[in-house]
Parts: structure tokens; C-alpha cells; sequence
């Protein structure tokens, strides 16, 4: 049985997060990290006054502790509420990573933006999302029905395929922080876009023509897709736009708006291929369950 | 399941011990070496001067407006006229203002004197200025914040040590120096993006920033063989040799095309 106000929290838990990421791009492609000097208080004030790029440094840091609240009340809840083992521990997960997150945020800000440090911290945040989005799906009513488990015999596995997508999303991330952190330059992050699309695409595309019929498996396949495709547009656009506006003696808010909005679509590209994955380790049979190991074998008698 | 959390937990490791366990870039002690011999002035009966002038040639730029809305403390401070970038400032007589000139290479291996009074930075209407500075490694920089909102003062050293300050409005001076030569340390504020200023720091007195006229004057160099970088933030750096004998008045001319 669902609890429906837990799921809606975590879907609440999951908007508020996307809006975090959002807050955190500003901070970076408005080059606002520096803007307050000290952590974890801002101009040794709770509320300092919000002006020019201080506005997008403290507006991240009061969204961060927002969302950074809103886990402490997932993991109790879980805790209290669920029955799942495995979920309760995916709570308490989420709750280690935010507050992780929140100390590599402020180790940015006292070590002058050390570029591991920033770069990590930019990648635990697109971890983080995807995660409020695995726990909104699996307190959802949809999984409480259970899976419809069906075969697929194509090669290579679909959960191998799966799981590598997931890997190469993320990657591709890692790489787009590296360039936005000026640790790489443009092209790694362009070859690892074409990779990243490539097993989008085949992922995709394989589970949309054999496994059409299955309600979960379809619709992840094509909001993945669809993300994805949406990605690549908004990776163009902000390249552009850099571009364009190179010369401008500041940010111009056409880079910063499709920057920004590649960085949270970027997420939601992440999280949507978790979501697939998942779907597929939970509806998908295994090709090797059906195996049975030689050297297990029962002797017939 | 529990495999996931598993496989989550161990990526999470690998991934911080990849990304986020090296130590920031080392970067310079602020103090110098052993001290060598006592500091001496250049030989003033011998010595020579180096003067001359930056000119422009090509399409003079027109000069980018400055967005300063997001501070409305800065926005009323121009609101008279919208204020300008001073990235490339034409003179009126077509030189180039703010080119940071000194000479690279040629200098006795000697300490020169540092000078006891401090150049000042200010910040006012949410601007540099001046918008070029040059100081000998380890002359004071007086900061001053003039406006009344929050600074923060950010230089991007490459060899000398990075730091980063904020200074609230009329705030007390701040007085800071850096400890090796580097030509041009840029210097930008966090709060107000468009702010930005260049400090070059040399080791030797023999250095000048181009005025409203374009010109600049090196004195008290002495007789030798020497090479004179004119710097210029977006046109880059332009070297001459030049040679000058004891008590010569030379002139050297640069010239940035647009």
C-alpha cells in the first residue's frame, strides 16, 4: 500500500532539488561563487543584504538549506513509515550526500574555487537529483502494483545497456562540469556528448521497438529521448551563445539562461536514465537468470 | 536493491577520492626569499629616461554600456551618464589609455627601493579605478571603498598568493601587497561582475600606466641594453628593444591596432 502524501513529498523533495541545481548554475555562469567570502555565514550575517551577485550566492545557499531540510524529513519519514529496508537506507543515503554536498559547497568558498572541489561538487548534485527522483518513483502508486516482468534476448543485455547509459550520462556530466570549472577545454565534452547521445539512442530505441507494450518501460525510453534530445539543442545554443557574447564586459543573460538551462536538463537527462534502468532491472528479465551455472548443477538422480 | 545502494555508495567513494581529495594549486608565500644587499637608488647622475607614447590605429570600439541594475546603489551612481567599460579607452588625440609599460628584461639585479607610500585602488560608483595600477613587489595597494555597498576585492594571481575580501560600504582601507613580480595580476569583484582592474607588480621602480594623453615617462634608468613591454588588456603585450647611454633622453613609441 502507498502512503500518497509520502510520494508527494518526494516529489516536492524532487522539484525542490531541480530548482537547487538551477540555483547553483546561476551561481557559476553569473561567477557570483566568490561574492560572499565566508561559510557557512554570509557576510557573517544569517541575511545579508541581496545585492548584485550576492542575490544568486545566499538565494543557493537558502535553497540548499531548504532542500538540505526537506532530506532530513525524507530519512525520518522513511524511517518511520516505510517498510522497505532498502528505501530507508536509500534515505539516509540522500541525507549523507546532502550534507556532503554542503560541505564541498563551502570548501568552494574558503578555498577560492579549487576546481576538484568545484567540479565535484557541481557532479554529487546531479547524484543527488537523480536520487530524490529514484525515491519519488519508488513511493509511487504505479510501483506498488509491481513489475510486469517480460523477456528480452537481444545482445548485449538490456541491463548491461542500461547501466552503461547511466555511466556515459553521467560521465558526459562530469566532463560538461570540467569545461564550465575551465579544467577542459570544450572538446572532450563535445565527443562525450556524441558517445552520450549514441547509447541514449540505442537504449532508447531497442527498448521502444521491443518492448513497446509495457506501459513503464515505454514511457521511460521516451522521456529519456525526448530529454535527451532537448539536451543536445541547449548544449548548441549555450556554446553559441558563449560565443556571441565572448567580448560583453559581463554574463549576458542569454549565455546564462541557456547555460543554466543545459545544466538542469543535464540532470533530468541523468535521472531519466536511472529511471529507465530501474525499470528495466525491475521488469526486464535477466537473460542469465535463466542460466543455470555447470558447476551448480542439481545431479539428476 | 540493496545491491544499488551498494553500488551507490562504493561510486560515491571512488568518485570523491577522483574529484575532491587534492589540495588547491600551491601557489606563492608572501614572503621573499633571503633579503640580498641593502636597497640602492639608481645612479641619478648617470641616469637615463625612457618616454613616449601609445597610439591606436584602425576602428576606434565603441565603448561597451555597463548594466549595473542588478545594484541599484551602483546604478544611481551613473545616473547621469550610463557608465562605460574602460576595457579599450581611445584618447581623444588616438592613444591608448590604460597600457601598463615596463621593462622586462635588462634591469640590474639589484633591490631597488620600495616605495614607503602605498598606490591607492578605490572603488567608487562601483568602479575601479584607476583601472590600471602598477606597484613594486611588495609596495602597499591601499584599497578604498568609496560606495556604499558591499565590495569584494578578488585578485587572480598566477604566481603570487590568491585571496579574496569583501570591504562593506565606507569600510576601513585595506592595505595589501603582493610578493613577486607578476605582470598583470587581474583583480574583479564577485558582487559586481563587470568590475574589473589590473595591477602589475615588478620588481624594479622602472614601470608607468598611460594617462589621458597617452604618453609615458620611465626616469632614473640606468646606461644599458634593455627591453620595454607596453601591456594592454585586450590587445596583449608589444616589446622594444632600446639602448640608452648615461644621461639619455630617449623616446619610445608603441602602437595597438584596433
Amino acid at each position: 500500500m502507498t502512503n500518497v502524501w509520502l510520494h508527494r513529498y518526494a516529489v516536492l523533495w524532487s522539484f525542490c532539488t531541480l530548482f537547487l541545481v538551477v540555483a547553483g548554475g546561476l551561481v557559476t555562469s553569473n561567477d557570483a561563487g566568490l561574492s560572499v567570502p565566508d561559510w557557512p555565514l554570509s557576510y557573517g550575517k544569517l541575511m545579508p543584504p541581496m545585492e548584485g551577485n550576492i542575490f544568486y550566492e545566499h538565494g543557493h545557499r537558502m535553497v540548499a538549506t531548504t532542500v538540505g531540510l526537506l532530506t532530513i524529513g525524507m530519512a525520518i519519514w522513511l524511517m518511520r513509515a516505510e517498510r522497505r529496508r532498502w528505501l530507508r537506507n536509500l534515505g539516509w543515503t540522500a541525507l549523507a550526500a546532502v550534507v556532503t554536498q554542503g560541505v564541498l559547497g563551502g570548501m568552494t568558498v574558503i578555498f577560492l574555487l579549487p576546481k576538484p572541489v568545484s567540479i565535484g561538487h557541481a557532479c554529487l548534485a546531479q547524484l543527488f537529483f537523480s536520487t530524490t527522483v529514484a525515491v519519488a518513483l519508488f513511493t509511487s502508486k504505479s510501483w506498488s502494483r509491481g513489475p510486469r516482468v517480460v523477456d528480452d534476448a537481444g545482445a548485449p543485455p538490456l541491463h548491461w545497456l542500461a547501466l552503461a547509459t547511466c555511466v556515459c550520462v553521467f560521465l558526459q556530466l562530469a566532463l560538461g562540469a570540467s569545461v564550465r570549472h575551465q579544467a577542459l577545454g570544450i572538446l572532450p565534452h563535445v565527443v562525450g556528448a556524441m558517445i552520450a547521445t549514441g547509447m541514449v539512442l540505442w537504449l532508447s530505441v531497442r527498448v521502444l521497438m521491443r518492448q513497446t507494450g509495457h506501459d513503464a518501460l515505454r514511457r521511460s525510453a521516451l522521456a529519456l529521448l525526448f530529454i535527451t534530445f532537448l539536451q543536445v539543442f541547449l548544449g548548441i545554443a549555450a556554446y553559441m551563445s558563449r560565443l556571441a557574447t565572448a567580448e560583453a564586459p559581463q554574463p549576458m543573460p542569454v549565455m546564462v539562461g541557456f547555460t543554466v538551462a543545459h545544466v538542469a536538463v543535464g540532470a533530468l537527462t541523468l535521472a531519466s536514465s536511472v529511471v529507465l534502468a530501474i525499470q528495466v532491472f525491475r521488469n526486464v528479465r535477466h537473460p542469465l537468470a535463466e542460466i543455470e551455472p555447470e558447476g551448480f548443477a542439481v545431479p539428476s538422480a | 536493491m540493496n545491491k544499488i545502494l551498494l553500488s551507490f555508495g562504493i561510486a560515491t567513494t571512488v568518485f570523491f577520492t577522483g574529484c575532491g581529495g587534492s589540495k588547491p594549486p600551491e601557489t606563492a608565500k608572501e614572503e621573499s626569499a633571503a633579503p640580498a644587499a641593502a636597497p640602492t637608488a639608481a645612479d641619478d647622475a648617470n641616469a637615463a629616461t625612457v618616454t613616449g607614447k601609445v597610439s591606436f590605429s584602425g576602428e576606434k570600439p565603441t565603448p561597451r554600456t555597463l548594466d549595473m541594475s542588478a545594484n541599484p546603489i551602483c546604478a544611481r551612481a551613473h545616473a547621469g551618464a550610463p557608465p562605460k567599460s574602460e576595457e579599450v579607452v581611445v584618447n581623444g588625440d588616438g592613444t591608448l589609455k590604460n597600457v601598463f609599460v615596463w621593462v622586462k628584461s635588462g634591469v640590474p639585479d639589484r633591490q631597488w627601493p620600495v616605495p614607503g607610500t602605498p598606490v591607492e585602488l578605490a572603488q567608487k560608483g562601483c568602479m575601479y579605478g584607476p583601472h590600471v595600477i602598477g606597484v613594486m613587489a611588495k609596495q602597499n595597494i591601499k584599497i578604498v571603498n568609496g560606495d556604499m555597498t558591499n565590495h569584494n576585492i578578488h585578485p587572480l594571481p598566477k604566481i603570487n598568493q590568491e585571496w579574496n575580501e569583501s570591504q562593506p560600504p565606507k569600510g576601513e582601507d585595506k592595505l595589501k601587497s603582493f610578493a613577486r613580480e607578476e605582470v598583470m595580476i587581474t583583480v574583479k569583484c564577485n558582487v559586481h561582475p563587470w568590475m574589473r582592474s589590473y595591477i602589475g607588480v615588478v620588481n624594479h621602480p622602472f614601470f608607468a600606466v598611460t594617462g589621458d594623453d597617452g604618453t609615458f615617462s620611465i626616469k632614473g634608468l640606468p646606461p644599458g641594453k634593455y627591453t620595454l613591454e607596453a601591456w594592454h588588456e585586450k590587445y596583449g603585450p608589444k616589446d622594444v628593444d632600446v639602448t640608452v647611454a648615461p644621461k639619455e633622453s630617449k623616446s619610445v613609441d608603441f602602437d595597438f591596432k584596433g
